[in-house]
């Protein structure tokens, strides 16, 4: 086993051996900070694939993750007031019921992701950051102007949605939910990045040039990853506004996506794992440093600024060495 | 709609316009001289609005407090190109969105830091409180039309610069050779602390300018950065002239889709739908204005490929 594998381990194993020794400890609080750690890491997965794998430097992914919450926010607000979604042409009910919601998230995603790459592939480089970037702006400043899901001040959630056979408010069954979602997207990105698919869009990443006088397309291969790493990102945002019982245009707003694009980098970007390890050091020093001081913004700032300064491998990067440091 | 209404929002959009003018000026030189995208331009624009609001209220000038932005924002622009951002010239993209982000989040903490969380408050000049009565009869605030002024003086100004002087022959050279002119003698590390530093005073006078119509926040400057990077897409990356172009397009479809929007809808439907449709339209309108753009021209209305 090598050192990056051995430490891909200990990642992987870390949120839920910290969520049962909290189980054992009597501290739910604790528990639903490994699980916002892992839904956090899982919406970084999401934009791992466009941003590790695809080099797509995308600015806008909270329009993902807003979405996806949303989704959640929307169906489960009509199954609560009892109200449809829809009369006419045909009847659609809200739900309460965690796998639906799921599916609508990642068809919502998977399709705004759509939209908004379809137009932003067309360039590149900045254009393409800052285009990401408005994009995510435009869905935030309307759901803040659109008055019907609560506007700027959000939609509550008086109980969390249901899963089958699982009491979804005990803190560490709905830590196994997330934890379970999160391994199987891993298990999934990790084989899409072995696959032919993967292996193209690391290249057209490299050498578009190349890639093109093979005869593949990097504008469509760079097109599937983007409307992929959408909707991993929306599910990821429909687990934390059940997660928090609340969804509101926070979600969607530019910060959101610089702190996803903060889990990538931290942990190391292109690495399968890395996101795990940046959304839990993420969640280790809001609560450490945001004890300490009101303003621990300023040390998460000089933090990322000394580890893309000086340790451009991340924290996989600094612990696996650099002999297998990504490209 | 009466024409007077429309016409003091086209003067309303153009002041807009401006503003965003001055903040996209400095972004897209930055961009075109060194190929840095810079999303810590937002952080110069609130330093800028908090010296002098600072100034301000400790003087009671408004020209001194003007004076105070232009030169907090250019020393707060050369300090981080000194100690940062030259690090990053020869980096990709990935690193500069995050380093400057990381600039973001200790300029917006740090001010909170010393200022605190409550707005501060710059007040407009007395002299120029009221309203100026222009040709037709149309009563316009003195301030506001003072923006649009300073705005296309400082447009034409560094038009001038950039077309006629010394520093502006050496910025455009290095915009399109930057091995040749470094070969030639000119010292290019000075001359990005420059551009940086000018591009950095510009966005420190908008913030404080605009922060006497609004208030002096944490934060302020994040929105208004989005704005000029729609401006500079539109308008083409490296192109003053697309700035210019790019920042009254989108200060006029703004501040006229906000006006125009929810009535067009009220023609045919309720007006409280009417309302909720038109404004949530209208703060759409510049993106779907960007997009089209984006369909038909990628590199923007100016930009070359």
């Amino acid at each position: 086993m090598t050192r990056s594998a051995l430490i891909n381990l200990v990642l992987f194993a870390m949120l839920p051996v910290t969520a049962l020794i909290a189980l054992a400890l009597d501290e739910p609080f604790i528990i639903t900070l490994a699980t916002k750690a892992a839904i956090l890491a899982l919406a970084g997965v999401g934009l791992n694939i466009a941003l590790g794998l695809g080099g797509l430097v995308s600015l806008g992914h909270a329009a993902f993750f807003g979405l996806g919450g949303y989704a959640m926010g929307i169906l489960a607000h009509h199954a609560q007031t009892f109200t449809p979604l829809m009369e006419a042409p045909f009847l659609i009910e809200g739900t309460k019921s965690m796998p639906v919601i799921w599916l609508t998230a990642v068809i919502a995603g998977a399709l705004a992701a759509l939209l908004i790459g379809a137009l932003s592939l067309r360039t590149s480089g900045v254009y393409f950051i800052m285009i990401t970037l408005a994009f995510g702006q435009m869905l935030y400043y309307f759901a803040i102007s659109w008055p019907a899901y609560g506007g700027e001040d959000g939609l509550s959630i008086y109980v969390r949605n249901g899963f089958p056979g699982l009491n979804t408010l005990d803190p560490i069954q709905f830590f196994a939910i997330a934890f379970v979602i999160l391994a199987a997207v891993l298990f999934i990105a990790g084989r899409l990045a072995s696959s032919p698919f993967g292996l193209a869009l690391a290249a057209a990443r490299q050498n578009p040039e190349r890639v093109e006088t093979v005869g593949l397309s990097p504008y469509r291969l760079r097109l599937l990853a983007f409307v992929i790493s959408g909707a991993i990102t929306a599910l990821a945002g429909a687990l934390f506004a059940d997660l928090n019982r609340f969804v509101s245009p926070t979600m969607l707003s530019w910060h959101m996506s610089g702190e996803i694009m903060i889990f990538v980098i931290l942990g190391g970007v292109g690495r399968l794992y890395g996101p795990v390890a940046g959304a839990a050091l993420f969640i280790l020093l809001e609560h450490i440093l945001g004890g300490l001081s009101d303003f621990w913004h300023v040390y998460l700032g000089l933090l990322l600024l000394l580890v893309v300064l000086f340790a451009r491998g991340g924290m996989i990067g600094a612990l696996a060495g650099r002999e297998v440091a990504h490209d | 709609m009466s024409t007077l209404l429309l016409i003091e929002q086209i003067l309303n959009g153009l002041q807009f316009g401006v503003m965003l003018f001055l903040m996209a000026a400095g972004l897209t030189l930055i961009f075109g001289v060194m190929g840095l995208i810079n999303l810590a331009h937002g952080s110069l624009y609130m330093v800028g609005a908090f010296a002098a609001a600072a100034v301000a209220g400790a003087t009671g000038s408004f020209l001194l407090a003007l004076i105070a932005s232009l030169i907090a924002a250019a020393a707060a622009g050369a300090i981080i190109e000194l100690a940062v951002i030259r690090r990053l010239y020869d980096r990709d993209h990935l690193d500069q969105v995050l380093a400057t982000f990381a600039l973001i989040l200790i300029f917006s903490e740090g001010t909170r830091w010393l200022f605190g969380s409550f707005p501060l408050y710059l007040d407009i000049p007395s002299a120029l409180a009221g309203p100026v009565t222009l040709p037709g009869g149309i009563q316009y605030p003195a301030y506001r039309l003072l923006i649009i002024v300073i705005g296309g003086v400082i447009a034409l100004g560094l038009f001038q610069l950039i077309a006629r002087t010394r520093i502006g022959i050496q910025i455009r050279a290095g915009e399109s050779d930057r091995e040749m002119i470094a070969a030639l003698g000119v010292d290019i590390s000075r001359l990005y602390t420059i551009v940086f530093a000018l591009g950095a005073a510009l966005a420190g006078l908008a913030g404080a300018l605009v922060g006497a119509l609004q208030s002096v926040q944490v934060g302020m400057g994040e929105p208004v950065l989005i704005l000029a990077f729609v401006v500079i897409v539109i308008g083409g990356i490296g192109s003053i002239k697309g700035a210019f172009v790019g920042a009254l397009l989108v200060g006029l479809t703004d501040t006229l889709g906000k006006v125009l929007l929810p009535g067009l809808f009220g023609a045919f439907m309720e007006p409280a739908a009417a309302t909720a449709v038109g404004s949530s339209l209208a703060s759409m309108a510049i993106y779907i204005l960007m997009a089209a753009v984006l369909l038909f021209r990628p590199t923007g209305l100016y930009g070359s490929a």
